[in-house]
This record gives structure tokens, sequence and C-alpha cells, in this order.
């Protein structure tokens, strides 16, 4: 009885470590992934002639260690300190949250062994068989009780806007999955789609854009509102702002999946609605960006000094690019160029890497020593230099894949004055080929960062120890 | 006109009154004491 009471008054960092750990290691796993296949585009002979580390079954295991896995454990890590330090309230319950991690981590070895050994429903980022499915849905409605849950039990009024975001990406992740993942078991590790044609292809873009809008952009949000303040040392520019934000991006972002199938079998109307919408969702991404950004106004020169919040407000500006650069690409007219091309893979690293990267790396730096009862990590010069690996690494990579997707777009829509094409498919692929190396390059530098964050959260957690946080007396407003 | 295509409909226009509703809410609210507490919530706990 003692013993729970005193733990009541504490905050649950647990399950906040054994996640914000697991995001660093699948990390360096996942970007390990990347340079491996990128590597393979570059020398195919490195697919080794094997089934198991073939492009086509390596580049699922890729994305979805990198999205799922390290983007997933940063959410969990964030998510549950978050709520919890904004609530002023430990954690709805530790035996679920628990169970979330572990559930979680038996999620990703399953993707590891099962993709490679070729097993795959064949949707984008919803490539994971039957079974693996359920599991997850199982945990995700465990996570889902855990964290509204804790809102449920806050000690103070007001649901602070960080929480509004992880919430719509907890809820919306769920309501995804389950659509995306409806399927008809042939076999433990066979299933087939529930839906046929051109409705499954919306369906998928529907699941893969929201991915896209609600894991990988709403989560970290979340994210954004708490940690860029708490480094900066100040409140969030505009809470107004923030709200408005918010609400834009519900209202928008299930529509815009229709732009990953402009030209193809769906009804011109819904591509037209889904350019349109695209267009629009430009709005509440930029207002959302100035709000982070504007937060530093007035402590500007904390970026000369401060590495962790570099690393937050640069994903900010990455964030502001990649969202240019979406809505563009979703019109028609450039999509005609930029689809199958490079320059979508170039704009999806320039999010990924960039922004969900760069705010999760600033985040758990931030969090990692307070975990571990230090002031800061082991090394800051550490810090500083991950910074700058992974900055040049991502530019590298960005900058070769707008060359290389734009120059194959103009290839294989060239003609000759007889109307026949100018270019064969393999010249568009040989002309790729010092892209394709520098590509490899920016990511292997990108790698190497988070390599060596590995080792300065290693240096950081040895030498400290596991930090157990009081809930401060409660302070009766907001 | 079938029902659920003017439920959609319904739905839709809702939705964006909706939204201009929170629109100006939030924007009429902007110098609120509340906004203002909601603001400095992540500073509280330390």
């Amino acid at each position: 009885m003692q013993n729970a009471t005193v733990k009541a008054a504490t905050y649950n960092d647990t399950v906040v470590r054994q996640f914000a750990i697991m995001a660093v290691v699948w990390g360096v796993v996942g970007t390990l992934m990347g340079v491996i296949i990128a590597s393979q585009l570059v020398w195919p002979e490195l697919n080794l002639g094997l089934p198991f580390t073939s492009f086509g079954r390596l580049r699922p295991l890729h994305t979805n260690a990198v999205i799922f896995a390290f983007g997933g454990c940063a959410l969990f890590a964030t998510s549950y300190y978050v709520v919890q330090r904004t609530c002023q309230t430990r954690l709805f319950s530790d035996k679920l949250a628990s169970f979330t991690f572990w559930g979680w981590q038996a999620v990703i070895v399953a993707a590891a062994i099962s993709l490679p050994l070729g097993y795959t429903q064949g949707k984008e980022y919803g490539e994971l068989e039957w079974p693996i499915d359920i599991l997850i849905a199982i945990v995700w409605i465990s996570y889902a009780i855990v964290f509204f849950g804790t809102i449920g039990i806050r000690k103070v009024k007001h649901i602070y806007v960080a929480n509004w975001f992880y919430g719509a990406f907890i809820l919306a992740v769920a309501l995804l999955h389950i659509v995306e993942s409806a399927a008809i078991p042939a076999g433990w590790f066979k299933s087939y789609s529930a839906y046929a044609g051109v409705q499954d292809a919306m369906v998928q873009w529907w699941y893969g854009h929201n991915a896209v809008g609600f894991f990988l952009t709403a989560g970290f949000l979340g994210m954004m509102y708490y940690f860029v303040p708490k480094q900066a040392e100040r409140p969030v520019y505009s809470y107004s702002l923030s709200i408005v934000h918010f609400w834009a991006l519900i209202f928008t972002y299930m529509w815009a999946g229709p732009h990953h199938l402009h030209y193809t079998a769906l009804p011109d109307w819904t591509q037209s609605l889904g350019m349109v919408l695209s267009l629009i969702l430009f709005a509440p991404s930029w207002g959302g960006m100035i709000n982070g950004i504007m937060t530093l106004s007035g402590a500007w020169h904390k970026l000369r000094t401060d590495p962790i919040l570099r690393f937050l407000i640069v994903s900010l500006s990455f964030y502001g690019m990649s969202t240019f650069e979406g809505p563009m690409m979703a019109i028609k007219t450039v999509n005609a160029l930029s689809h199958y091309t490079d320059w979508t893979v170039g704009h999806v690293h320039s999010g990924a890497l960039g922004w969900v990267g760069f705010i999760s790396i600033g985040s758990l730096y931030f969090l990692i020593p307070r975990l571990f009862g230090q002031k800061q990590m082991y090394s800051v010069k550490a810090i500083e230099v991950h910074f700058w690996m992974a900055t040049i690494g991502v530019v590298l990579y960005i900058a070769a894949l707008w060359i290389s997707g734009v120059m194959e777009g103009l290839m294989w829509r060239a003609m000759n004055a007889d109307g026949t094409l100018a270019y064969t498919f393999v010249e568009s692929v040989k002309a790729k080929f010092p892209y394709y190396f520098t590509r490899a390059l920016g990511g292997f530098l990108y790698m190497s960062g988070l390599v060596i964050m590995l080792w300065n959260t290693y240096k950081t957690a040895t030498n400290g120890k596991p930090a157990t946080v009081q809930i401060p007396a409660v302070v009766a407003h907001a | 006109m079938d029902i659920i295509n003017l439920l959609r409909i319904v739905f839709t226009v809702l939705s964006f009154v909706l939204f201009i509703a929170i629109l100006v809410w939030a924007w009429r609210n902007r110098h609120s004491a509340q906004f203002k507490d909601a603001q400095n919530l992540p500073f509280d706990q330390d």
C-alpha cells in the first residue's frame, strides 16, 4: 500500500526510457537497411544473389523499420512523457503501458523476420501479414487506453495542444490500420485484400497518405509543441494559431490521398479533388511551421550555441520545404513529370530524414539525459557533430534525387520528331548512376550520425542511473 | 439523389461551418487568460 502511494506520486518514466532507447537503436537499424538498398541501386551485386537480401524484400523492411520502429518508438516515448508532464499525473496503467512496449517490439521483430522471408500483403507501408496486423491492432488499442486514460485522470483542466496532436495521431492510425488491413486470410501467412480494383488502390492511398499525415506529421507536431518551447525556454508563439493549425490539418488531411493516383483508373473528379485539397493543405502546414519557428522569436541567439535547438528548428525548415514541395507535386501537370521518378523518393526523404528524423533526434536529446538523472548528454560536442553529419547527409540525399528525378522524368517524355521515344528506359537508369552514388553517400552520413547518437546515449545512460521524478504539487489553474 | 449522398453533403458542409466557427473562436480568444495559461502548461511541472 505504502509503495503504491509513493509510486502514484511519481511519473512512469520506465516505459519512456525503454521506448527512447529503442528509438535510437531502431534508428540505426532502419537507416542501415536504407543504406544497404541505396547501395544495391548503385552496385546491384550487393543483393548477394539471395532472395532474403534482394531489394524487393529489404525495401519494405527499411520503410517499416524507420517509420514504425524508429518513428513509432520515438512517438511512444515522447507521448508518454508529454502526456504525464502536461496532465501532471502518472500514466493511467503501468501494466498496459509495459504491454505496449513489449507488444510493439514483438511487432518489429515479426516484421524483421517475415519481410525478408517474403511474406507480404503487397500494400505500401501496410505490408505485414494479417496475424501481425492483429497484434498491431491490439497494441494500438492498448496505447489508446493508456493515453486517453491518462488524459481522463489529469490534474489540470486544460488539455495542452501537444496532447491534441498525439491524440489525433493515435485515433487516426487506429482507423487507418483497421480499414487498410481488412483482408481475407488464406492460411497463416497469406491473405487477400478485402477490396478490389480501383477501390483497393484508393483505400491503399487513403491509408498511405494519411500514414504520412497522421503517423509522420500529427504525432511529430505533438513533439514540436512540447519540445520546441521546452528547449527554447519560451511558450509557443501563438496558442490560437496552434488550435487553428490542429483543426485545419484534421479537416483536410483525409482528402489528399488521391494525388498518389493521378492519371490512373481513379475517376478524374477524385483526382482533381485530391489535388485541390492537397494544395489547401499547404496553409495549415506553414501555419504550424511558422508557429514553431516563431517560438524562438527573441531567442535566436540560442541557435548558435545549442545543437539540440538547432535540430528542432532545422526540422521545421524541412517540414516547411516538404510541405511546399508536396502540394506542388500534387498538381496534376507537375505530377505528370514527377510521378514514378526519384523526385518522389527525394520528397519523402526530405520529410522523413529532415522533418521526422530531426524533430525526433532533437526531442530524444532533450529526453535521454533527463531520464537518467543527468543535466545533458554525455557529449554535447558529439551532438554538434551529429547535427552537421545529418544535415549534410539530408542535403546530399535530396539534391541528388531532385536532379535524378527531374532528369529521368524528362528523359521518359522526350520524343523524336517522328513520335518515337528519344531514350530507352535503361538509358535513364544508366544516367542516374552518379546521383544514386551521392544518395547512398548522403544516407551513409545520416546513418553514421545516428551511430554517434547511439554511442552518446549509451555513455549518458551508463554514467547516470534511471531517475524517478516526483509529480509536482498540483497548482490549481489552467 | 439517394439519402447517403445527401448525408455526405450535409456532413461536409457542417464540417466546414464548424471549422469556420473554430477559426473565429480561436482568433477572438487570442489574448485570453485561458490561452495564456494553456501556453505555459509545459513549464508548470518543473
